[in-house]
């Protein structure tokens, strides 16, 4: 149970490093095919192709350590199966056959054949690619928004029947929830552009290649990161608010109920003498954030029984982190952008340190906005119906698992140096000007 | 009606599953002899190379299927096959970094370590295929609730690697064919040589399982008496053997793929026919009779919504797939991978 448990939150984490920047960077490239179609300049081709090599091998290490995620559930979660299986199947089914499918097709043809199809296929490839990586995303977002909360179902000996397959795609648990995952993608890809465009003015490398990644990745980096903070991640607080409260209290550390509830921006939870250590409120903003209303009534932690209580620690310090990270991006970005529109970016060296040097970050907010979720779910795997130690594999032993966790980890670790590797190859040997 | 509608479906995604990437894991088991320098190793990788992925995505619709339509036969048979499906997501997983991978450095060790890693992965994928099929074949022992709770060594029986056999021997001569058809010159030579040698291991090994079926599953022509229609499968499996022989002969190499293909349907379509409607027949003196396409199948609600779903995505994967098959048409010239 425990070891199942470590299973898929080591496999689906380490799995999620890739399409994190796959969805975001899939829209990059469509953007670029689309400047390059539209301006007629080389530069932007030759920038799409750089991309492409890093989308390549980021996909191909998303997809092998995305197939076992598909088949985990039946492994070691059966009984999960069982019940959840006719609705999020749907999902599941829907991702491979419509999304997946297009990404890979599209890709191939994209990667290896631009010399085979004209520019406006090509383009058109790109462009498919970008939509097939958004469309993953949809599907395994509306699977997991059932989790958080169910819809459309009715429980039929023991198994949930689905009712009506727009209910399940239009849960409103997912309704902002999908669009936040996706721009947490596009800062991921956009900071990352820029970081590898200050590393190239840096070492006065690929200097004209660097100056356009920095403007793309500036700017989108920055309507990104705003958008993640509002609308997208304001209204799917309202949202985890309305439909897992719990969860709510426990991302603020909220232990009492209280009307003007304030808002803690530091502090560290003491889950033994149910209160915040050492907090710095806002007063009377958490109401605001979960209602609306500067008065409010949060419910607090104390009014829930403990064995419905998620693990308060870690959802408390995941929030804060996703939180702070999204503050300090913004910031940084602002003050790119506006050097950038000055014209003074490209010689503001300590503003390029800092984006080189915040690559890592985005992806830390993004786990830890996923930590919430599903930590914070607990002790659900799906919310109010099945309990998640009901939910393992009832014929499979710990030792099976912890043998089966070990093998995963060392062919990821292989993945994950194998693709560091390669990353730093790509970069190190830069854009190339296109074969034409 | 529907769950035999679902039936259908999914023996059809895991054939096709089996004909398409069944020519690029062959490829694979081949690939060392195949190729014997490093320019004509990389053919046979630029060979699959675009279309390798494509073709894994029939598998990921298989298995979203199963959970959609069968969560029952799903979550006992993955639970109960827990290491050798382990095995094979890890020797997928190998298989497609060493694919992948192999082509980002300019480097003689590092891409002969990942032919030997892509050879080895893929020669034990069409064995561990070979031998689930064969294990279906046999049936398993279940308990009370239909669950499966043997060992990894009660699954490696003679006849189920006796199937094994028959998966390497079967999909090594689809994957020469294949590659026959894709490349010109010293390798494209050795491709035919091998599917021609192969061939009489491939026509023996089947006529080898097929009698040993009739001994570990006497009831399983019960289906072809009731429905004498579904003879037509068999019949199309050996007409397909013979053309296929023919084209090797001939060096017709599109052809051979073709009839490669057709036979592979073919045999599989027979498997499903004599099956039904079983998904995870139970050994004679299990607890369980079995899970099929009623007791492990969905609600009806949810097959119909699966089922339109699933028709209209297949509907869409198809016509991806011809036109990425179009668009690859004919010869490779010039390395695919740069």
């Amino acid at each position: 149970m425990v070891a199942a448990r470590w299973q898929f939150a080591f496999t689906i984490m380490f799995h999620y490093l890739f399409p994190v920047l796959t969805m975001g960077l899939g829209l990059l490239i469509a953007a670029l095919k689309t400047l390059e179609l539209r301006r007629g300049l080389p530069q932007y081709g030759d920038a799409a192709r750089f991309w492409a090599r890093i989308f390549a091998i980021t996909f191909a290490a998303g997809v092998v350590t995305g197939i076992p995620m598909e088949f985990q559930f039946g492994t070691n979660w059966a009984r999960f199966s069982e019940l959840a299986g006719p609705v999020v199947g749907q999902t599941l089914l829907m991702e491979g056959v419509f999304a997946f499918f297009a990404e890979s097709t599209f890709l191939g043809i994209f990667l290896f054949g631009e010399r085979r199809v004209g520019p406006r296929l090509h383009w058109l490839s790109a462009v498919m690619v970008a939509f097939g990586a958004v469309l993953s995303g949809f599907f395994i977002v509306a699977t997991n928004a059932w989790m958080q909360h169910p819809v459309a179902y009715e429980m039929e000996a023991g198994r949930a029947e689905l009712r009506s397959l727009w209910g399940l795609l239009a849960n409103p648990y997912a309704r902002w929830q999908y669009p936040h995952v996706v721009v947490g993608s596009l800062v991921t890809a956009s900071m990352v552009m820029a970081g590898i465009g200050a590393y190239y003015l840096l070492a006065r490398r690929f200097e004209r290649q660097g100056e356009l990644f920095l403007r793309m990745g500036v700017t989108a980096g920055l309507l990104s990161a705003l958008a993640a903070a509002f609308p997208t991640g304001a209204l799917h607080g309202e949202n985890v608010t309305r439909f897992q409260p719990v969860k709510m209290a426990a991302m603020e550390g909220l232990f009492e109920t209280q009307e003007g509830a304030p808002l803690a921006i530091i502090g560290m939870p003491d889950v033994e003498r149910r209160e915040l250590m050492d907090p710095v409120y806002v007063p009377r903003l958490l109401s605001y954030l979960a209602y609306g209303d500067f008065r409010a009534r949060v419910v607090g932690l104390n009014d829930v029984p403990r064995d419905l209580q998620p693990p308060v620690e870690i959802v408390y310090y995941a929030y804060h982190v996703m939180v702070g990270l999204g503050t300090i991006f913004i910031a940084l970005l602002a003050v790119a952008a506006l050097l950038l529109w000055r014209g003074r970016l490209f010689g503001a060296r300590p503003v390029l340190w800092l984006l080189m040097l915040a690559m890592p970050f985005p992806y830390i907010a993004n786990h830890a906005g996923w930590l919430v979720g599903e930590v914070g779910r607990q002790p659900w795997i799906v919310h109010g119906l099945l309990r998640t130690e009901l939910a393992s594999s009832t014929n499979v032993s710990a030792g099976m698992t912890y043998f089966t966790l070990a093998g995963f980890m060392g062919l990821y670790a292989l993945v994950g140096l194998l693709y560091l590797f390669l990353f730093l190859r790509i970069v190190d040997a830069g854009p190339q000007p296109g074969r034409r | 009606m529907i769950n035999d509608a679902w039936f259908v479906l999914l023996a059809a995604l895991l054939t096709g599953y089996a004909v398409l990437d069944g020519f690029d894991l062959g490829a694979g088991a081949l690939h060392l002899w195949l190729g014997r320098s490093h320019a004509e190793r990389g053919s046979v990788i630029d060979a699959i190379g675009p279309v390798w992925n494509g073709n894994e995505v029939w598998l990921l619709a298989a298995g979203g299927s199963l959970v959609a339509a069968f969560p029952r036969a799903y979550a006992s048979g993955f639970s109960g096959f827990y290491l050798p499906l382990m095995l094979v997501l890890w020797l997928l997983l190998l298989r497609g970094i060493a694919i992948e991978f192999r082509h980002q450095l300019d480097s003689e060790l590092w891409r002969d370590a990942w032919d030997v890693v892509f050879c080895g992965a893929s020669a034990l994928l069409a064995l561990l295929f070979g031998v689930a099929v064969g294990n279906l074949l046999r049936g398993l022992p279940l308990d009370a609730e239909g669950r499966f709770r043997g060992t990894f060594a009660l699954l490696l029986n003679p006849f189920a690697l006796l199937g094994g056999l028959l998966g390497v021997a079967v999909l090594s001569v689809h994957g020469a064919a294949f590659v026959a058809h894709k490349t010109e010159g010293a390798v494209q030579l050795r491709a035919r040589t091998a599917a021609l040698r192969l061939f009489p291991l491939e026509a023996a090994l089947l006529a080898a399982v097929v009698a040993a079926s009739f001994a570990v599953r006497p009831d399983f022509t019960a289906n072809f008496g009731r429905w004498p229609g579904l003879a037509l499968f068999p019949l199309l499996a050996l007409a397909s053997l013979v053309l296929l022989w023919r084209f090797l002969r001939r060096g017709e190499d599109l052809r051979a793929l073709l009839a490669s293909g057709a036979a592979i349907a073919s045999v599989l379509a027979s498997v499903a026919a004599g099956l039904y409607p079983m998904l995870l027949p139970a050994r004679p003196g299990s607890a369980h009779p079995g899970l099929d396409a009623f007791n492990a199948a969905s609600p009806a609600g949810s097959l119909r919504g699966a089922l339109a779903v699933c028709l209209f995505g297949m509907a869409l994967v198809i016509a991806y797939t011809v036109n990425s098959y179009r668009v690859w048409r004919g010869k490779l010239r010039g390395p695919v991978y740069h």
